[in-house]
Protein backbone atom coordinates (compact mmCIF):
# COMPACT_ATOMS: atom_id res chain seq x y z
CA UNK A 1 0.00 0.00 0.00
CA UNK A 2 2.03 3.16 -0.85
CA UNK A 3 1.85 5.97 0.95
CA UNK A 4 -0.08 9.36 0.09
CA UNK A 5 1.80 12.21 0.33
CA UNK A 6 -0.61 14.98 1.44
CA UNK A 7 -0.16 18.34 -0.41
CA UNK A 8 1.98 16.76 -3.58
CA UNK A 9 -0.02 17.06 -6.31
CA UNK A 10 2.75 16.21 -9.38
CA UNK A 11 3.14 17.33 -12.25
CA UNK A 12 1.14 14.65 -14.56
CA UNK A 13 2.98 14.38 -18.67
CA UNK A 14 1.38 11.57 -20.71
CA UNK A 15 5.06 9.92 -21.42
CA UNK A 16 4.23 6.67 -21.95
CA UNK A 17 8.03 6.39 -23.60
CA UNK A 18 8.69 6.56 -19.98
CA UNK A 19 9.75 3.81 -17.97
CA UNK A 20 8.62 3.49 -14.43
CA UNK A 21 10.09 5.37 -12.02
CA UNK A 22 11.66 7.69 -14.67
CA UNK A 23 10.77 11.18 -15.11
CA UNK A 24 11.66 13.49 -18.53
CA UNK A 25 14.39 16.03 -18.34
CA UNK A 26 15.09 18.09 -21.35
CA UNK A 27 18.71 19.14 -19.77
CA UNK A 28 21.52 16.50 -20.29
CA UNK A 29 23.13 15.91 -17.03
CA UNK A 30 26.27 14.42 -15.74
CA UNK A 31 26.96 11.67 -13.67
CA UNK A 32 30.45 10.45 -13.23
CA UNK A 33 32.41 9.01 -10.17
CA UNK A 34 35.63 10.79 -10.63
CA UNK A 35 37.24 13.39 -12.81
CA UNK A 36 36.96 13.88 -16.47
CA UNK A 37 39.85 12.37 -18.46
CA UNK A 38 40.95 14.54 -21.39
CA UNK A 39 42.33 12.61 -24.19
CA UNK A 40 44.23 13.90 -26.96
CA UNK A 41 42.96 12.48 -30.40
CA UNK A 42 46.24 11.34 -31.50
CA UNK A 43 46.84 9.25 -28.65
CA UNK A 44 43.30 7.89 -28.40
CA UNK A 45 42.58 4.47 -29.35
CA UNK A 46 40.25 1.67 -29.39
CA UNK A 47 40.56 -2.00 -28.55
CA UNK A 48 38.56 -5.08 -29.09
CA UNK A 49 40.24 -7.72 -27.62
CA UNK A 50 39.00 -11.26 -27.57
CA UNK A 51 39.40 -14.29 -25.05
CA UNK A 52 42.41 -15.43 -26.40
CA UNK A 53 43.92 -11.91 -26.23
CA UNK A 54 43.18 -11.58 -29.90
CA UNK A 55 43.48 -7.37 -30.44
CA UNK A 56 41.87 -4.80 -32.79
CA UNK A 57 42.91 -1.82 -32.66
CA UNK A 58 41.64 1.67 -34.17
CA UNK A 59 43.18 4.75 -34.24
CA UNK A 60 40.83 8.13 -34.18
CA UNK A 61 41.40 8.42 -38.15
CA UNK A 62 40.54 4.97 -38.94
CA UNK A 63 38.01 4.53 -36.21
CA UNK A 64 36.25 7.92 -38.00
CA UNK A 65 36.82 6.18 -41.22
CA UNK A 66 34.42 3.26 -40.49
CA UNK A 67 30.94 3.38 -41.41
CA UNK A 68 28.87 5.50 -39.02
CA UNK A 69 24.99 5.22 -38.10
CA UNK A 70 22.98 8.41 -36.88
CA UNK A 71 20.66 7.09 -34.41
CA UNK A 72 18.22 8.87 -32.42
CA UNK A 73 17.46 7.29 -28.82
CA UNK A 74 15.57 7.79 -25.68
CA UNK A 75 18.00 7.42 -22.74
CA UNK A 76 17.73 6.22 -18.99
CA UNK A 77 19.91 7.06 -16.22
CA UNK A 78 19.50 5.34 -13.28
CA UNK A 79 19.57 8.86 -10.94
CA UNK A 80 15.76 8.70 -12.32
CA UNK A 81 15.77 11.15 -15.34
CA UNK A 82 15.26 10.18 -19.28
CA UNK A 83 15.62 12.23 -21.92
CA UNK A 84 14.30 11.56 -24.84
CA UNK A 85 15.40 11.87 -28.62
CA UNK A 86 19.11 11.97 -28.29
CA UNK A 87 20.96 12.27 -31.51
CA UNK A 88 24.15 10.60 -31.79
CA UNK A 89 26.76 9.67 -34.34
CA UNK A 90 28.44 6.21 -33.83
CA UNK A 91 30.00 3.14 -34.97
CA UNK A 92 27.97 0.25 -34.80
CA UNK A 93 29.36 -2.53 -32.43
CA UNK A 94 27.85 -4.85 -34.90
CA UNK A 95 31.34 -3.22 -37.60
CA UNK A 96 33.94 -3.43 -34.53
CA UNK A 97 33.48 -7.04 -34.05
CA UNK A 98 32.41 -7.95 -37.76
CA UNK A 99 35.65 -9.74 -38.32
CA UNK A 100 36.43 -10.64 -34.49
CA UNK A 101 36.57 -14.48 -33.70
CA UNK A 102 34.57 -15.37 -30.40
CA UNK A 103 33.09 -17.22 -27.86
CA UNK A 104 32.33 -14.59 -25.64
CA UNK A 105 29.30 -14.33 -24.08
CA UNK A 106 29.83 -10.85 -21.97
CA UNK A 107 32.18 -7.82 -22.81
CA UNK A 108 33.57 -5.27 -20.49
CA UNK A 109 33.71 -1.94 -21.54
CA UNK A 110 37.65 0.15 -20.15
CA UNK A 111 37.54 3.52 -19.86
CA UNK A 112 39.89 6.03 -19.99
CA UNK A 113 40.50 6.97 -16.33
CA UNK A 114 39.56 3.39 -15.32
CA UNK A 115 35.76 2.95 -15.00
CA UNK A 116 34.86 -0.47 -15.94
CA UNK A 117 30.78 -1.82 -16.80
CA UNK A 118 30.02 -5.07 -17.82
CA UNK A 119 27.46 -6.14 -20.38
CA UNK A 120 26.23 -9.36 -22.18
CA UNK A 121 27.27 -9.56 -25.34
CA UNK A 122 24.29 -9.81 -27.33
CA UNK A 123 22.72 -6.76 -26.03
CA UNK A 124 25.87 -4.90 -28.18
CA UNK A 125 25.16 -6.66 -31.11
CA UNK A 126 22.46 -5.98 -34.02
CA UNK A 127 21.92 -2.66 -34.02
CA UNK A 128 21.58 -2.59 -30.24
CA UNK A 129 24.67 -0.27 -29.34
CA UNK A 130 27.05 2.04 -30.59
CA UNK A 131 30.77 3.86 -29.53
CA UNK A 132 29.26 7.12 -30.39
CA UNK A 133 31.58 10.26 -31.24
CA UNK A 134 29.14 13.06 -31.80
CA UNK A 135 25.86 14.29 -29.67
CA UNK A 136 23.50 16.97 -32.03
CA UNK A 137 25.99 17.18 -34.86
CA UNK A 138 29.13 17.79 -32.87
CA UNK A 139 31.97 16.11 -31.61
CA UNK A 140 31.08 14.41 -28.17
CA UNK A 141 32.66 16.55 -25.17
CA UNK A 142 34.77 15.03 -22.68
CA UNK A 143 31.81 15.83 -20.10
CA UNK A 144 29.90 13.62 -22.03
CA UNK A 145 32.37 10.96 -22.42
CA UNK A 146 34.12 12.24 -25.95
CA UNK A 147 35.99 11.88 -27.71
CA UNK A 148 33.44 8.72 -27.81
CA UNK A 149 31.76 6.68 -25.89
CA UNK A 150 29.71 3.40 -25.48
CA UNK A 151 25.77 3.89 -26.60
CA UNK A 152 23.34 1.29 -25.05
CA UNK A 153 20.22 2.99 -24.90
CA UNK A 154 18.25 -0.14 -23.96
CA UNK A 155 20.12 -0.29 -20.65
CA UNK A 156 20.27 2.40 -17.85
CA UNK A 157 22.92 4.86 -18.84
CA UNK A 158 25.70 3.90 -16.27
CA UNK A 159 26.09 1.17 -18.99
CA UNK A 160 27.37 3.48 -21.76
CA UNK A 161 30.77 3.94 -20.83
CA UNK A 162 32.17 7.08 -21.12
CA UNK A 163 36.01 7.94 -22.47
CA UNK A 164 35.90 4.51 -24.45
CA UNK A 165 39.22 2.31 -24.60
CA UNK A 166 38.58 -1.02 -24.61
CA UNK A 167 36.03 -3.64 -25.17
CA UNK A 168 37.01 -6.81 -23.06
CA UNK A 169 35.31 -9.96 -24.72
CA UNK A 170 35.05 -12.59 -22.53
CA UNK A 171 33.52 -16.21 -21.56
CA UNK A 172 32.33 -15.10 -17.88
CA UNK A 173 31.11 -12.20 -16.59
CA UNK A 174 32.99 -9.77 -14.68
CA UNK A 175 30.85 -6.83 -12.92
CA UNK A 176 32.24 -3.38 -13.61
CA UNK A 177 32.52 -0.39 -10.78
CA UNK A 178 28.90 0.60 -9.77
CA UNK A 179 27.88 -3.09 -10.46
CA UNK A 180 30.15 -3.67 -7.91
CA UNK A 181 29.39 -0.81 -5.80
CA UNK A 182 25.80 -1.89 -4.94
CA UNK A 183 23.84 -1.23 -8.67
CA UNK A 184 22.27 -3.70 -10.53
CA UNK A 185 24.01 -6.75 -13.01
CA UNK A 186 22.26 -5.91 -15.92
CA UNK A 187 20.20 -2.30 -15.69
CA UNK A 188 17.05 -2.91 -17.41
CA UNK A 189 15.31 0.27 -16.99
CA UNK A 190 11.75 -1.24 -18.24
CA UNK A 191 12.23 -3.67 -15.14
CA UNK A 192 13.56 -0.61 -12.98
CA UNK A 193 16.66 -2.82 -11.88
CA UNK A 194 18.66 -0.46 -10.40
CA UNK A 195 19.82 -1.66 -7.22
CA UNK A 196 21.10 -5.11 -6.36
CA UNK A 197 18.54 -7.65 -6.37
CA UNK A 198 15.63 -4.76 -7.85
CA UNK B 1 39.48 1.23 -7.02
CA UNK B 2 38.42 0.06 -3.59
CA UNK B 3 34.90 -0.76 -3.94
CA UNK B 4 32.33 -2.28 -1.11
CA UNK B 5 28.56 -4.01 -2.06
CA UNK B 6 25.65 -3.20 -0.39
CA UNK B 7 24.01 -6.35 0.42
CA UNK B 8 20.08 -7.28 0.36
CA UNK B 9 17.43 -5.89 -1.48
CA UNK B 10 16.54 -2.46 -0.85
CA UNK B 11 12.60 -2.03 -0.35
CA UNK B 12 10.88 0.94 0.21
CA UNK B 13 10.11 2.46 3.74
CA UNK B 14 7.64 5.03 4.77
CA UNK B 15 9.11 7.89 6.09
CA UNK B 16 7.73 11.20 8.57
CA UNK B 17 8.83 14.59 8.65
CA UNK B 18 9.73 14.82 11.48
CA UNK B 19 11.14 18.95 11.23
CA UNK B 20 12.09 21.03 8.78
CA UNK B 21 14.55 23.66 9.24
CA UNK B 22 15.59 26.57 6.66
CA UNK B 23 18.58 26.48 5.45
CA UNK B 24 18.09 29.51 3.27
CA UNK B 25 15.31 31.58 1.61
CA UNK B 26 15.27 28.58 -1.16
CA UNK B 27 17.13 25.45 1.20
CA UNK B 28 15.89 23.73 3.50
CA UNK B 29 16.61 20.31 5.73
CA UNK B 30 14.35 17.66 6.26
CA UNK B 31 14.29 15.73 9.87
CA UNK B 32 12.83 12.40 8.50
CA UNK B 33 11.77 9.59 11.04
CA UNK B 34 12.30 6.28 9.48
CA UNK B 35 11.27 3.09 11.72
CA UNK B 36 14.47 0.54 11.66
CA UNK B 37 16.83 2.73 9.86
CA UNK B 38 20.01 1.77 10.50
CA UNK B 39 22.65 4.53 9.33
CA UNK B 40 24.62 4.93 6.27
CA UNK B 41 27.83 5.71 5.17
CA UNK B 42 28.64 9.43 4.58
CA UNK B 43 28.37 10.68 0.95
CA UNK B 44 25.46 8.40 0.36
CA UNK B 45 22.08 9.45 -0.60
CA UNK B 46 18.31 8.07 -0.69
CA UNK B 47 15.83 7.93 -3.33
CA UNK B 48 12.50 9.89 -2.34
CA UNK B 49 9.29 8.54 -3.70
CA UNK B 50 5.63 10.73 -3.65
CA UNK B 51 2.50 9.76 -4.23
CA UNK B 52 -0.28 11.79 -5.08
CA UNK B 53 -3.86 10.98 -4.01
CA UNK B 54 -4.45 9.69 -7.50
CA UNK B 55 -1.61 7.39 -7.44
CA UNK B 56 0.84 9.30 -9.34
CA UNK B 57 4.20 9.18 -8.13
CA UNK B 58 7.73 10.07 -9.08
CA UNK B 59 11.00 9.60 -8.03
CA UNK B 60 14.15 11.91 -6.73
CA UNK B 61 17.28 11.35 -5.03
CA UNK B 62 18.65 13.52 -2.44
CA UNK B 63 22.10 13.47 -0.56
CA UNK B 64 21.74 12.71 3.20
CA UNK B 65 23.02 15.36 4.90
CA UNK B 66 23.15 14.02 8.71
CA UNK B 67 25.51 12.14 10.47
CA UNK B 68 25.10 8.43 10.45
CA UNK B 69 22.50 7.38 13.21
CA UNK B 70 19.26 4.90 13.81
CA UNK B 71 15.71 5.57 13.01
CA UNK B 72 16.12 9.56 11.74
CA UNK B 73 18.23 10.61 9.08
CA UNK B 74 18.38 14.53 7.33
CA UNK B 75 18.23 15.67 3.61
CA UNK B 76 18.64 19.15 2.67
CA UNK B 77 17.00 20.11 -0.68
CA UNK B 78 17.59 23.81 -2.63
CA UNK B 79 14.48 24.25 -4.75
CA UNK B 80 15.32 23.60 -8.30
CA UNK B 81 13.21 26.46 -10.18
CA UNK B 82 10.43 24.67 -12.12
CA UNK B 83 10.95 21.67 -10.41
CA UNK B 84 9.00 18.79 -9.68
CA UNK B 85 10.12 17.37 -6.22
CA UNK B 86 11.89 19.73 -4.76
CA UNK B 87 9.27 22.56 -4.38
CA UNK B 88 7.04 20.07 -2.46
CA UNK B 89 10.18 19.41 -0.40
CA UNK B 90 11.11 23.12 0.25
CA UNK B 91 7.83 24.92 0.49
CA UNK B 92 4.77 22.73 1.08
CA UNK B 93 5.93 19.43 3.51
CA UNK B 94 5.38 19.63 7.33
CA UNK B 95 5.77 17.87 10.18
CA UNK B 96 3.54 14.55 10.04
CA UNK B 97 3.96 14.24 5.96
CA UNK B 98 4.82 11.01 4.62
CA UNK B 99 6.28 9.95 1.63
CA UNK B 100 8.51 6.77 1.17
CA UNK B 101 12.47 6.87 0.43
CA UNK B 102 15.11 3.56 -0.72
CA UNK B 103 18.74 3.73 1.06
CA UNK B 104 21.32 4.59 1.77
CA UNK B 105 22.60 4.12 -1.34
CA UNK B 106 25.79 4.52 -3.24
CA UNK B 107 29.23 2.91 -2.54
CA UNK B 108 31.50 5.19 -4.11
CA UNK B 109 31.27 8.79 -2.98
CA UNK B 110 31.41 7.77 0.72
CA UNK B 111 33.68 8.12 3.30
CA UNK B 112 34.36 5.42 5.46
CA UNK B 113 34.84 5.92 9.22
CA UNK B 114 37.67 3.68 9.09
CA UNK B 115 39.94 4.86 6.19
CA UNK B 116 42.48 6.88 7.80
CA UNK B 117 43.64 9.15 5.04
CA UNK B 118 42.86 12.98 5.37
CA UNK B 119 39.64 14.45 3.35
CA UNK B 120 39.38 17.30 1.50
CA UNK B 121 36.00 18.11 0.92
CA UNK B 122 35.47 20.61 -1.85
CA UNK B 123 31.46 21.91 -2.03
CA UNK B 124 29.44 24.00 -4.63
CA UNK B 125 26.02 25.62 -3.51
CA UNK B 126 23.76 22.84 -2.32
CA UNK B 127 26.54 20.18 -3.65
CA UNK B 128 27.82 20.51 0.47
CA UNK B 129 25.05 18.69 1.11
CA UNK B 130 26.74 14.90 1.61
CA UNK B 131 29.97 16.99 2.48
CA UNK B 132 28.29 17.63 5.56
CA UNK B 133 27.25 14.48 6.71
CA UNK B 134 31.38 13.72 6.62
CA UNK B 135 32.15 17.08 8.52
CA UNK B 136 29.56 15.52 11.24
CA UNK B 137 31.09 12.17 11.06
CA UNK B 138 34.42 12.96 10.69
CA UNK B 139 37.24 10.89 12.71
CA UNK B 140 39.78 11.96 10.69
CA UNK B 141 41.97 15.07 9.66
CA UNK B 142 39.34 16.82 7.44
CA UNK B 143 38.86 20.08 5.44
CA UNK B 144 36.14 21.54 3.53
CA UNK B 145 36.22 24.04 0.82
CA UNK B 146 33.00 25.29 0.33
CA UNK B 147 31.69 27.82 -2.54
CA UNK B 148 28.73 29.65 -2.42
CA UNK B 149 27.53 33.03 -4.08
CA UNK B 150 26.84 34.58 -1.50
CA UNK B 151 26.68 34.61 2.86
CA UNK B 152 22.80 34.40 2.18
CA UNK B 153 23.27 31.73 -0.42
CA UNK B 154 25.21 29.65 2.14
CA UNK B 155 24.08 26.25 4.06
CA UNK B 156 24.90 24.89 7.25
CA UNK B 157 26.63 28.00 7.90
CA UNK B 158 25.62 27.68 12.09
CA UNK B 159 26.32 23.62 11.66
CA UNK B 160 29.95 24.24 10.23
CA UNK B 161 31.00 26.42 12.61
CA UNK B 162 30.16 24.20 15.60
CA UNK B 163 31.51 20.67 13.22
CA UNK B 164 34.34 23.30 13.64
CA UNK B 165 34.59 24.04 16.37
CA UNK B 166 34.18 20.37 17.95
CA UNK B 167 35.99 18.74 15.58
CA UNK B 168 39.34 19.44 18.55
CA UNK B 169 41.01 20.68 15.08
CA UNK B 170 40.05 17.82 13.06
CA UNK B 171 38.09 19.90 10.69
CA UNK B 172 39.11 23.16 9.15
CA UNK B 173 36.36 24.90 6.97
CA UNK B 174 37.29 27.83 4.55
CA UNK B 175 34.40 30.05 2.25
CA UNK B 176 34.48 31.45 -1.23
CA UNK B 177 32.21 33.40 -1.83
CA UNK B 178 31.45 34.05 -6.12
CA UNK B 179 28.84 36.97 -5.94
CA UNK B 180 29.18 38.84 -3.03
CA UNK B 181 31.43 38.17 0.07
CA UNK B 182 29.72 39.47 3.97
CA UNK B 183 31.56 42.86 5.11
CA UNK B 184 35.07 43.08 6.32
CA UNK B 185 35.77 39.90 4.01
CA UNK B 186 39.25 39.98 2.86
CA UNK B 187 39.13 41.12 -1.02
CA UNK B 188 36.25 40.47 -3.79
CA UNK B 189 34.08 37.86 -4.77
CA UNK B 190 36.05 35.30 -6.84
CA UNK B 191 35.24 31.69 -7.99
CA UNK B 192 36.94 29.04 -6.60
CA UNK B 193 40.59 29.33 -8.23
CA UNK B 194 43.83 27.22 -8.63
CA UNK B 195 45.28 29.65 -5.34
CA UNK B 196 42.25 29.13 -3.25
CA UNK B 197 42.48 25.51 -4.02
CA UNK B 198 46.29 25.28 -3.24
CA UNK B 199 45.37 26.82 -0.10
CA UNK B 200 43.87 24.43 1.55
CA UNK B 201 45.26 20.78 -0.45
CA UNK B 202 46.89 18.56 1.67
CA UNK B 203 50.17 17.86 0.60
CA UNK B 204 50.97 15.27 -1.74
CA UNK B 205 52.75 12.71 0.74
CA UNK B 206 49.43 13.21 2.65
CA UNK B 207 47.98 10.41 0.10
CA UNK B 208 44.66 12.43 1.03
CA UNK B 209 41.15 11.63 -0.77
CA UNK B 210 38.84 14.39 -2.20
CA UNK B 211 35.42 14.36 -2.71
CA UNK B 212 34.31 17.20 -5.00
CA UNK B 213 30.44 17.68 -5.28
CA UNK B 214 28.11 20.48 -7.29
CA UNK B 215 26.92 21.67 -10.27
CA UNK B 216 28.60 20.21 -12.98
CA UNK B 217 30.86 22.97 -14.13
CA UNK B 218 32.10 23.22 -10.72
CA UNK B 219 32.63 19.81 -10.60
CA UNK B 220 34.99 19.88 -13.69
CA UNK B 221 36.66 22.82 -12.85
CA UNK B 222 37.87 21.74 -9.71
CA UNK B 223 38.97 18.45 -10.65
CA UNK B 224 40.88 19.77 -13.14
CA UNK B 225 42.46 21.99 -10.71
CA UNK B 226 43.35 19.02 -7.97
CA UNK B 227 45.08 17.48 -10.95
CA UNK B 228 47.00 20.56 -11.77
CA UNK B 229 47.77 20.18 -8.23
CA UNK B 230 49.18 17.21 -8.48
CA UNK B 231 46.32 15.19 -6.93
CA UNK B 232 46.10 11.12 -7.80
CA UNK B 233 42.93 11.23 -10.36
CA UNK B 234 42.15 7.84 -8.77
CA UNK B 235 42.14 9.92 -5.45
CA UNK B 236 39.63 12.37 -6.23
CA UNK B 237 36.01 11.16 -6.18
CA UNK B 238 32.69 13.91 -7.90
CA UNK B 239 29.21 13.61 -7.65
CA UNK B 240 28.03 16.28 -10.05
CA UNK B 241 23.92 17.63 -9.33
CA UNK B 242 22.22 21.13 -9.21
CA UNK B 243 19.71 22.50 -11.72
CA UNK B 244 21.85 20.73 -14.62
CA UNK B 245 23.17 17.56 -12.71
CA UNK B 246 20.43 15.45 -12.17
Amino acid sequence: MAVITRGFGGRRRDDADLPPGQYRTDDFPVLSAGPTPRIGLDKWELAVVTETGERSTWSWAEFTALPADEPTVDIHCVTHWSKFGTNWRGVSVDTLLADVETAAEYVVAHSYGGYTTNIPLEDLLDGQAWVAYEFDGEPLVPVHGGPARLLVPHLYFWKSAKWLRALELRLDDEPGFWETAGYHNYGDPWREQRYLAD
Amino acid sequence: MARAAIPGRLTWQPATVAATRAETATARTLVLAVDGWTGHVPGQHVDIRLTASDGYTTHRSYSISSAPGPDRLEVTVQVVTDGEVSPYLVGVAEPGDQFEIRGPLGGWFVRRPADPRPALLIGGGSGVAPLMSMVRAATNPTRLLYSARSPSDALFSADLATAEAAGDGRVAVTRVYTRAAPPGWSGPPRRLDADALAGVAWPREADAVAFVCGPTGFVETVADLLIDLGHDPMNIRTERFGPTGG
